[in-house]
């Protein structure tokens, strides 16, 4: 029963994807869905395994995503040393960073007792061997890892057992998100001589007296409490994974790696909870007719041939959740902005707030102009905007009272008219936004 | 987000032009702004890529950092950028005027960047310039720490409330129009001002997104677009360094190979940044339309004070500003943030009935018109003596939502040397509306009758508001040599060492 279940899922997905090859969740992708978790169409793309990038272009919406080759490059530069002769580097770093107890971590730092365990070494690459056999490998270790010191027993057989240190590099890892299994790559995983694991993510933005770009931090420790979460979540065993996780990143303006801990409990419990919100990809595809397909009809050399109305009309049937952020984390935003066009939301949750949490432009003004009557549930956000609108036009006349004029005010009959005029964005301008970026 | 600037957010979304969120310019502009729109490459720790510079829309100077990792070339850059930028900022300092407090410059310089991510640049190209040391095996030009004190300068009284010694443009507009777009989608000038200033024949919305394009409109930076980084700018990077190479192996032969790559160079990053660099004439242009706001004179002294105390600290001492504050150091500047905002929020709302219309709708100002006053009361002083004290009293009916109490201080826009008290606030009989009663406690002169023209007439229409810089003093700092225990004790006394001039070069 279960199995059939899963079966019909996953056929419905594959078939939503049509022939492209699955794009694989990572922990970015997560992290971005968590912070939208009643998005729909998102849900439904990422568990499907869509290429949204592709999509988004396909359908004249491409969205500026890509990185530089300069920061590829640095980036690559930067965690090969800081992972050269088997992390040699690193060790001394991890010890300072993670001991809390400075006479702990001096005479235990010693490299005799550090096991540097390569898990993707063996495999040409994930691919060639499957992700199943690098995920036993993984598990297998740490659980031996937990069963060794949970056998060492006593202090006094601690003692005499030596205390080692564990460096697992190229792991794999598995967390279930809205009922769909998604592997996830952590950079480095330590498991430390108290038999508590950690996860190390190398990252090239700089620290500079001790401080960093707070985006990149946020965004890393969001990362990171993705990894420490489907570590727990394996385990079983919540105790054995630390909320303590390890950022690696340049020093000041240099190449030299400084490595900081950084708590990421904040960042779980959001995790946790968002993951745990998500529905179930199932409860979505039940509600979408069985015709849909976002496959975007290859032809030989690959380039798609859908046409991009069939597409648009396919999204339609997903409902979006679109706010401003969606612009930094989401291929697909630029179209879902399209719709969201004359909504309040578009201008950002605060603003929406301000406005009484009022649907759409048009109401807002409606209700501050008295030109609409309120239902029971507006009456008190009505009378605030009714407020606002006569104060901001009294304030803008008296200014201009003072000084010369600036901008006019449109009388409320213009403003009505050139209302009903905005809400179709004039086609000629999202096409040549993406006109230049098929090449 | 505040009420007033959703709603204009709204307003803008229906006409497709962006709604004014102030009446006047609320920050000093000079007449020769030094204007800096930098650029830098992806990946690297703030390492300048190019950068256009200059005083005069028609006068930009291209500075042009052929292989960015290279940090000889960084700061040979930061070199050309102290030629350029030292004389014009040490220019103002031998004009002054003599106070009882000391010298005060007639005139500033002003720093303009594009975007607060351009402030960013600046701030963190000043700290990496500032501990050069100019002798020694990494030995920069003498210019160049020089420029580091002064950037840093600059940026931290960009982060001073009020202060116009250096500013970003989107801030700038962003205080004085509301698009119909959020406030993420404005961190993007060519967009904003798509809003503010559409090209004929385009709504507002529709010129924003034109702007996105990076190939339409390149990013106003520090940060290029990652296409353009791939298609072109990789190719002619790995050119200039063959070329090098090549001249390395052939001096005479491989020279003039040099100069092509990095005139390739040149041209294109002129591409990218000449867009940007007229954006920021563009708008301080729209900016320095709107008559500048009664108060701004008086912010402006405050930066030329700063700008002059600072030139003689660097006559005299000039070492460079320590890493991280210490304790003490911390305190007192973020003292001094939170009051420079208090004032310049109530200087804003004062000279600004647009500001102040905010206020009035969180009912912390309200404007009305005086409908009795009570002009020669005198009362008690309140400390014996029978001695009477000119106390008038005037109402004032207000049909504003007031959320403030009896006790609370107001002053009014039109009479800013006058502080009121709320005495009584009623429902009048007749409604409509609220009467006020305020008593006047100063601005009035010093004989017992009020000097004439210093209390409101009858049908005089006033904005008071409780929104009000006042002075309130934080609890003294302990000197920085007893900084208690919490927070890490006295600080190492800052000296320049070995260490930072030796910080790593590679």
């Amino acid at each position: 029963m279960q199995n059939r279940t899963e079966d019909r899922t996953e056929q419905r997905l594959d078939r939503l994807r049509g022939r492209a090859p699955r794009r694989r969740h990572d922990a970015r992708t997560i992290a971005a869905l968590t912070r939208n978790p009643g998005c729909a169409r998102r849900a439904v793309l990422d568990a499907a395994g869509v290429d949204k990038e592709l999509l988004a272009r396909q359908i004249g919406f491409a969205a500026p995503f890509g990185q530089s080759p300069f920061a590829i490059v640095r980036g690559n530069v930067f965690e090969a040393r800081v992972t050269a002769d088997e992390c040699a580097a690193l060790l001394t770093l991890l010890a300072e960073c993670l001991d809390t107890d400075a006479e702990a971590g001096a005479d235990e730092a010693t490299s005799s007792d550090v096991i540097y365990l390569d898990l993707g070494a063996s495999g040409a690459g994930p691919d060639a061997e499957g992700p199943a056999r690098r995920l036993e490998r993984t598990e297998a270790v740490l659980r031996s890892e937990a069963a060794a010191r949970a056998g060492a027993g006593s202090r006094a057989e601690t003692r005499a057992e030596p205390r080692r240190t564990v460096l697992l590099a190229h792991p794999l890892l598995r967390l279930a998100v809205g009922g769909q299994d998604v592997y996830l790559e952590p950079d480095l995983l330590v498991i430390r001589p108290d038999g508590r694991a950690h996860v190390v993510e190398i990252k090239s933005f700089a620290v500079v007296d001790g401080q960093a770009d707070g985006e990149k931090v946020a965004a890393a420790a969001v990362q990171a409490a993705v990894y420490v979460l489907a570590l727990r979540r394996m385990l079983g065993t919540p105790a054995a994974v630390s909320h303590d996780v390890v950022l690696v990143c340049p020093k000041d303006f240099s190449n030299v790696p400084l490595a900081t801990r950084v708590d990421v409990r904040r960042q779980l419990l959001a995790l946790d909870h968002q993951l745990a919100r998500l529905t179930t990809v199932q409860t979505l595809l039940d509600a979408l007719p069985p015709e849909v397909t976002f496959d975007l009809a290859p032809a030989a050399d690959g380039a798609p041939t859908r046409p991009a109305g069939e597409l648009t009309d396919a999204l339609d049937q997903l409902p979006a959740r679109y706010a401003p952020d969606c612009l930094s984390v989401c291929e697909l935003a630029f179209r879902c902005r399209q719709e969201a066009a004359g909504r309040t939301a578009a201008l950002g949750a605060s603003v929406r707030e301000e406005l009484g949490g009022i649907d759409t432009v048009a109401e807002v003004l409606d209700l501050a102009g008295g030109a609409r009557t309120p239902t029971e549930s507006q009456a008190e956000a009505a009378a605030h905007l009714m407020i606002t609108a006569r104060m901001y036009a009294e304030g803008l006349s008296a200014g201009q009272a003072l000084a010369p004029p600036l901008a006019p005010l449109p009388a409320p009959a213009q403003l009505q008219a050139s209302l009903s005029a905005s809400h179709p964005v004039p086609a000629s301008a999202s096409a040549s936004v993406s006109g230049g970026e098929h090449g | 987000m505040t009420a007033i600037s959703s709603y204009a957010r709204a307003l803008a979304v229906a006409t497709g032009t962006a709604a004014p969120t102030a009446t006047v310019r609320h920050a000093h502009l000079s007449a020769r702004p030094f204007v800096l729109v930098p650029l830098t490459l992806a990946g690297e720790a703030n390492a300048p890529l190019a950068a256009m510079v200059g005083t005069a829309w028609d006068e930009a100077t291209l500075l042009v950092v052929a292989q960015p990792r290279n940090r000889d070339l960084r700061f040979a850059f930061a070199d050309q950028l102290a030629q350029i930028m030292l004389p014009h900022v040490l220019g103002f300092a031998a004009a002054t005027e003599e106070l009882t407090s000391g010298p005060r410059s007639l005139d500033a310089p002003q720093l303009i960047v594009p975007n607060p991510a351009g402030v960013e640049f600046v701030r963190l190209f000043a700290r990496s310039t500032r501990f050069r040391s100019t002798e020694g095996e990494y030995a920069v030009a003498p210019n160049v720490p020089v420029l580091g004190r002064w950037l840093t300068f600059f940026a931290e009284r960009a982060e001073i409330p009020g202060s116009s010694l250096m500013l970003a443009v989107t801030d700038l507009l962003g205080l004085h129009w509301a698009t119909g777009q959020s406030a993420l989608e404005d961190a993007n000038l060519a967009a904003l001002l798509g809003w503010i200033d559409p090209p004929p024949g385009l709504r507002g919305a529709a010129a924003a997104r034109l702007a996105e394009d990076p190939r339409h409109c390149p990013p106003a930076g520090p940060t290029t677009d990652p296409g353009f980084d791939t298609e072109q700018l990789a190719p002619a990077i790995a050119a200039y360094d063959t070329a090098v190479a090549a001249a390395a192996a052939d001096p005479a032969a491989g020279s003039a190979g040099v100069a092509r790559a990095v005139t390739r160079l040149e041209n294109l990053l002129r591409t990218q940044l000449q867009p940007t660099w007229d954006l920021v004439w563009r708008a301080l242009d729209l900016l320095d339309g709107l008559p500048p706001g009664a108060s701004v004179p008086a912010r402006w002294e405050t930066d030329r004070a700063r700008y002059t105390g600072f030139h003689t600290y660097m006559v005299e001492e000039g070492l460079p500003q320590a890493r991280r504050d210490g304790a003490v150091t911390a305190a007192r500047r973020l003292n001094r943030i939170e009051q420079a905002q208090a004032a310049y929020d109530a200087d804003r709302a004062f000279d600004d009935p647009l500001v102040m219309a905010q206020h009035r709708v969180t009912g912390e100002a309200f404007s009305g018109t005086v409908v009795a006053v009570e002009r020669d009361r005198r009362i008690p002083n309140g400390r014996g003596k029978g001695r009477l004290v000119t106390r008038p009293l005037l109402t004032v009916r207000t049909e504003d939502p007031i959320r403030l109490t009896v006790g609370a201080k107001v002053v009014a826009s039109s009479r800013r040397r006058q502080e009121c008290v709320i005495e009584a606030i009623d429902i009048p009989p007749e409604g409509g509306g609220l009467l006020i009663t305020l008593e006047a406690r100063s601005g009035m002169g010093r004989s017992a009758v009020p000097a004439p023209g210093t209390v409101a007439e009858v049908g005089e229409s006033l904005c008071y508001s409780a929104v009000l810089a006042d002075g309130v003093r934080s609890a003294p700092m302990p000197d920085t040599a007893d900084t208690p225990w919490t927070h890490g004790g006295p600080p190492e006394p800052y000296e320049p060492t070995e260490k930072d001039t030796a910080e790593a070069w590679e």
